[in-house]
């Protein structure tokens, strides 16, 4: 069983309030970090090889020390609580959970920075976390957490929650900040870089709810403990969210470099595939990254066992790999069409497009218009080569990642279930595959 | 603009918003846009006229296109009028995986509409949305604030059928949650 840092003590009464969280340890990484000078914890966070956990797994440490510090210039620390990839719900659970983990790791970090106003930006359809975290602040307002001079240390912070109205864009960090400042959710050209200029053009730092949640704990045993847990550059825990054909569909915090076998089929993750079904495919880090067949997501081509690491999901490229991204982790049985799941995701992308960039706007409606073609029956084999075609002429041709999100289910679906486009274009779109693979007795590739 | 006389928010919900207000430095109260735009779907039953889009925009001294141009970005603004009760169903991948089609098609034929219609009575409006990060309690719904999680046909019969007889509105931001 994985060592556990941030879903600790979820079993304790009244965690989720401030009381509570203080009989469990809760601010007692503020109090020291509150004693260090900002630059000794930039540099435990840069010593505990933490990586953003949103997705791009950029090192933190390094973000960090890229914002800018201009005289008489505010600097802002904002998190992205708009949890939206497809697969994910972890920042949601940790945040209606332990909401109090959350504003200690917020205040350290703008301490580390030197911010004295934050934001934590959280999608609008969570409002009742909306409501959990305010009330969590007003909490840590009341016990001198929050405010002027906290804990006497002479620092001053003031945090706020934000909520945003749907729209999957703002989780990109410059589509976030236009948005928190009250405009449409369109991703900024980089550079200049939010560190550099971001929030009402002030140097900005935003990171995920679990990157900043996990700087309380590397506070608490130091960066070079933190370091310890995990394998290579893939240091400490993560948590993921696993969803779809298992048994036991939730939140787990792994430290990192748990073999994906084990994760799938161990009682202590998600006990196996539901219904004593075979695996098919897992999308492993949010429905962003490619999706991978039973065999390539269990070993890496080489034939060595796939570990729950950045790296080694990673291995093979996208030939014959992943990557972790969010964490979303989303199992599909023997019996689920890919076709049709890639369907779901061609038509959020193209619903969640911001229409910036052509490639994007039009590519994304184009391939969920053939997909749809295909599953009603109405396909042709040049419609497999034609989305193939589509995805290639977004990927790296737009402003922000949304174009390599919706491009890169879509490759890798082609990629390793060709077939299965196939059948359902000779056969007519067929309503249900399994039956097309049951009949011919065919194994999916 | 001119602002229309009838169109005016509670006193809870003008403190509400000064408050918010307050959370931005001075001179970039624009920032509040998005929060009161959920409390005046709160305050007007649930969607956004043009009349409500340029009360606020006067609230926040901004130009009303600034509003439009916002209000028509966000997926749960509604540019319509709704039912007293909108269902939101995930129809995104996890979610279709679990059986999120069926809960589509059971609350279709339940209530005699199609995702994107109110019924006649004015009581639901069903609509699909996006992945609403429930995956691991798929399928699932949203109605107000409330996640319906781990739906099955006779759970979402348990909620609608609640949701006729108490028969009051849900918005995203609550009503009864509008206070200073």
């Amino acid at each position: 069983m994985s060592r556990k840092l941030l879903l600790d003590n979820l079993d304790k009464p009244g965690i989720q309030s401030l009381t509570g969280y203080s009989d469990n340890g809760g601010y007692e990484a503020l109090r020291k970090a509150l004693q260090m000078k900002p630059e000794e914890i930039v540099s435990e966070v840069q010593k505990s090889g933490l990586r953003g956990r949103g997705g791009a797994g950029f090192p933190t440490g390094m973000k960090w020390s890229f914002i800018a510090k201009p005289e008489g210039v505010p600097r802002y620390l904002v998190c992205n609580a708009d949890e939206s990839e497809p697969g994910t719900f972890k920042d949601r659970y940790l945040m209606e959970h332990k909401p109090h983990i959350l504003i200690e790791g917020m205040i350290i970090s703008s301490f580390a920075l030197g911010a004295n106003t934050s934001y934590i930006y959280i999608r609008g359809e969570m409002m009742y976390v909306f409501h959990i975290l305010q009330k969590a602040i007003d909490e840590a307002y009341a016990a001198g957490y929050l405010g002027k001079n906290i804990l006497g240390s002479g620092f001053n912070l003031d945090l706020h929650v934000h909520c945003g109205a749907g729209a999957y864009i703002c989780g990109e960090e410059t589509a976030l900040i236009e948005s928190l400042e009250g405009k449409r959710g369109n991703p900024r050209i980089k550079p200049p870089f939010p560190a550099v200029k971001g929030l009402w053009g002030c140097p900005t730092v935003v990171n995920n709810v679990e990157t900043i949640a996990a700087v309380v704990p590397i506070i608490k045993i130091t960066g070079e403990e933190y370091a310890k847990i995990g394998i290579g550059k893939s240091t400490g825990t993560k948590l993921i969210s696993a969803s779809g054909h298992i048994n036991k569909p939730g939140v787990y915090e792994i430290e990192l470099g748990v073999p994906v076998e084990e994760f799938i089929y161990s009682d202590a993750y998600c006990g196996g595939i539901k219904n004593g079904k075979q695996l098919k495919a897992v999308v492993a880090g949010g429905s962003s990254v490619p999706v991978l067949p039973a065999h390539l997501i269990l070993k890496t081509a080489a034939g060595e066992p796939r570990l729950m690491t950045y790296e080694s999901l990673a291995d093979g490229g996208f030939a014959t790999g992943t990557m972790l991204g969010s964490g979303g982790f989303i199992v599909m049985d023997e019996d689920t069409s890919v076709v049709k799941n890639l369907w779901t995701f061609a038509h959020f992308y193209h619903h969640e497009s911001c229409g910036q960039c052509s490639p994007c706007r039009e590519g994304t409606g184009w391939m969920y218009r053939i997909l749809n073609k295909i599953l009603n029956g109405k396909g042709e084999m040049k419609d497999i080569d034609l989305l193939w075609n589509i995805q290639g002429n977004i990927e790296g041709k737009t402003i922000c990642p949304l174009g390599d999100a919706a491009a890169w289910p879509v490759a890798s679906s082609i990629r390793h279930f060709r077939s299965e486009f196939e059948a359902y274009i000779n056969n007519h779109g067929m309503k249900d595959v399994k039956h097309y693979y049951r009949l011919n007795n065919l194994q999916e590739a | 603009m001119s602002a229309n006389k009838n169109i005016q928010f509670s006193d809870d919900a003008l403190a509400l918003v000064q408050k918010i207000i307050n959370r931005y430095p001075e001179g970039k109260q624009k920032s509040a846009l998005l929060p009161i735009l959920h409390i005046a779907q709160a305050e007007f039953d649930g969607w956004l006229s043009p009349e409500v889009m340029d009360y606020v925009a006067s609230l926040l001294k901004i130009q009303s296109i600034e509003v439009y141009e916002v209000a028509t970005f966000y997926s749960m603004f509604n540019m319509k009028p709704v039912g007293k009760c909108l269902i939101e169903v995930c129809r995104t991948g996890p979610c279709w995986l679990m059986g999120a089609e069926d809960v589509v098609r059971y609350i279709e034929k339940k209530l005699g509409i199609k995702a994107g219609e109110t019924t006649a009575d004015g009581m639901f409006t069903l609509k699909t949305v996006e992945c609403l990060a429930s995956c691991g309690t798929a399928p699932m719904m949203q109605i107000g604030e409330t996640y319906h999680e781990n739906l099955t046909l006779e759970k979402v019969d348990a909620i609608l059928n609640d949701h006729k007889n108490q028969g009051n509105r849900r918005t995203h931001w609550e009503k009864d949650k509008v206070k200073p």
